[in-house]
């Protein structure tokens, strides 16, 4: 069987600079976060230079992420379909695929993902940006710090969460990674996960 | 440390229990602003003595000078005009600078293992060597006391001259008070000093003197004497009920195991979920 062109070369990799920064931004944030993860600051040159260089990865991964937002915004509208997906999320986990309401270019899973890192990933940067040390930090008050590191802790854990429900996925859903790697997925995936999606595509 | 005298109970992000077989004497300094005349000696003291020189600032209109803390100034003499009684004009005079808590928040809030460090003798004492320059404990401190020095991006504040307390000397603003206002000792003798000063200053009409030693921080190796004990916001907005603010401590506290055991769980869930299901696979390619 053929194969379904479902990113393009931009979309890759605008999604894979995303990606590798939030890899950066998750190591360097969590080695800040508990002691125990504090050896990660060995990936970045040490404590100080961890405590530099996590706002700058953060903030790339804040504008590569807008970008890919707006790329990614219409597919990603929640429909009647999709709430009746998610109401039988059990079959999916269980791959029981059969009868299964027909999605489109993305489940509900990952439509709400994306929602997750709409919210999350500005909330991030706001509250990153009131601590940012030494460059904004000092303009807020101390009532504001304390908001800041809360929220950016409890939004950052959220969206790790999130980033690890979707690593997964890849994994599970076989021949989903080539989508992101290659650009392409065969005709067959494309009709068992994304049938809505598969006819779109191939007028079938 | 390598001083017995400065060994550590308390060490930043560290959760295993620092050496503590050792348990010297508690030392506290005692600041009685009944007897401090403001003449700032301890402010020069503190430069002198720990090689500290800030910017030359400007006049805001009042005796504060330098006008706040800063990476160069640890203390600083805060001037309260205050009218307790209606047409009594009373000069409080405050040597602000680190409080050194029993329960320090800046060391709870910081996240570099060892860069704040507390000693058995009860000193909160900042290793800049370790420090990352995050400013976590500004948000841990509930005196407003730390600053991030614009040189070189290290937090900086009293040490209540450790170096000079770890061989048996007193801190340099006390050596230097020429009113006795300022004095060091062990905790308990400091309490008991304090309590003669009170009994005196209850005697001459100050009715609500009282030690400040706030116990919502654990108590504190700096304290003070003030007449009006009632209401400590009198002297330059010192806090009544100081406490580490409860979102630093839900954040320093239960966040910080919870949410790292529910990054685990997820990656075990998946893995496990992987074990028993299995992947999704698509039938044509299977035969491919």
């Amino acid at each position: 069987m053929g194969t379904i062109q479902r990113y393009t070369a931009k979309e890759r990799s605008n999604h894979w600079i995303v990606a590798i920064a939030f890899v950066l931004a998750g190591l360097s944030g969590l080695a800040l976060f508990h002691p125990a993860f504090f050896f990660l600051t060995n990936l970045f040159g040490g404590g100080p230079w961890t405590r530099i260089l996590h706002p700058f990865i953060g903030a790339v991964m804040f504008l590569s992420f807008m970008a890919m937002a707006a790329r990614f915004w219409r597919a990603n509208q929640i429909t009647t379909a999709d709430r009746q997906w998610m109401g039988r999320i059990k079959d999916v986990l269980c791959n029981h695929d059969q009868n299964l309401p027909e999605v489109g270019k993305y489940n509900a899973g990952q439509k709400y993902l994306f929602w997750v890192m709409v919210v999350s990933i500005p909330v991030l940067l706001l509250s990153g940006i009131v601590i940012w040390q030494p460059w904004f930090a000092p303009f807020f008050p101390v009532g504001l710090l304390r908001v800041a590191v809360v929220v950016h802790a409890l939004v950052a854990w959220i969206l790790i969460l999130g980033i690890i429900v979707h690593m997964y996925a890849a994994i599970w859903v076989k021949g989903s990674v080539r989508a992101m790697t290659r650009g392409t997925v065969s005709e067959a995936w494309a009709r068992q996960h994304h049938r809505a999606w598969y006819r779109d595509m191939t007028g079938k | 440390m390598a001083l017995q005298s400065l060994d550590i109970k308390a060490r930043s992000a560290t959760t295993t229990q620092p050496p503590v077989a050792r348990d010297p004497i508690h030392v506290a300094k005692l600041i009685d602003i009944s007897k401090c005349i403001g003449c700032k000696a301890c402010q020069v003291a503190c430069m002198e003595w720990n090689d500290l020189r800030d910017e030359v600032g400007t006049n805001a209109g009042t005796y504060d000078n330098p006008r706040d803390l800063t990476a160069q100034s640890w203390t600083v003499m805060r001037f309260s005009e205050v009218e307790v009684e209606q047409g009594r004009l009373e000069w409080l005079i405050r040597k602000d600078g680190c409080m050194h808590c029993e329960d320090p928040g800046c060391l709870k809030a910081c996240p570099a293992p060892g860069a704040i460090v507390q000693s058995v003798n009860g000193i909160v004492d900042f290793h800049q060597e370790h420090c990352i320059g995050c400013g976590y404990c500004i948000t841990g401190c509930p005196f407003n006391i730390p600053r991030i020095s614009k040189k070189d991006s290290k937090a900086y504040k009293c040490t209540l001259c450790s170096d000079r307390v770890a061989v048996g000397m007193e801190p340099a603003c006390i050596k230097t008070c020429p009113t006795g206002a300022l004095v060091f000792g062990t905790k308990g003798d400091m309490i008991r000093h304090a309590e003669g000063r009170i009994a005196d200053l209850k005697e001459r009409g100050y009715a609500n003197a009282a030690l400040y030693n706030p116990e919502g921080v654990g108590g504190t190796h700096v304290m003070y004497v003030l007449q009006h004990g009632d209401q400590p916001e009198l002297y330059a907005n010192l806090p009544k009920d100081p406490h580490i603010s409860p979102l630093v401590s839900v954040w320093k506290g239960i966040t910080k195991p919870l949410m790292s055991l529910g990054i685990g769980l997820a990656v075990f869930a998946g893995f496990f979920h992987f074990i028993n299901a299995g992947p999704k696979e698509v039938e044509e390619e299977k035969a491919d």
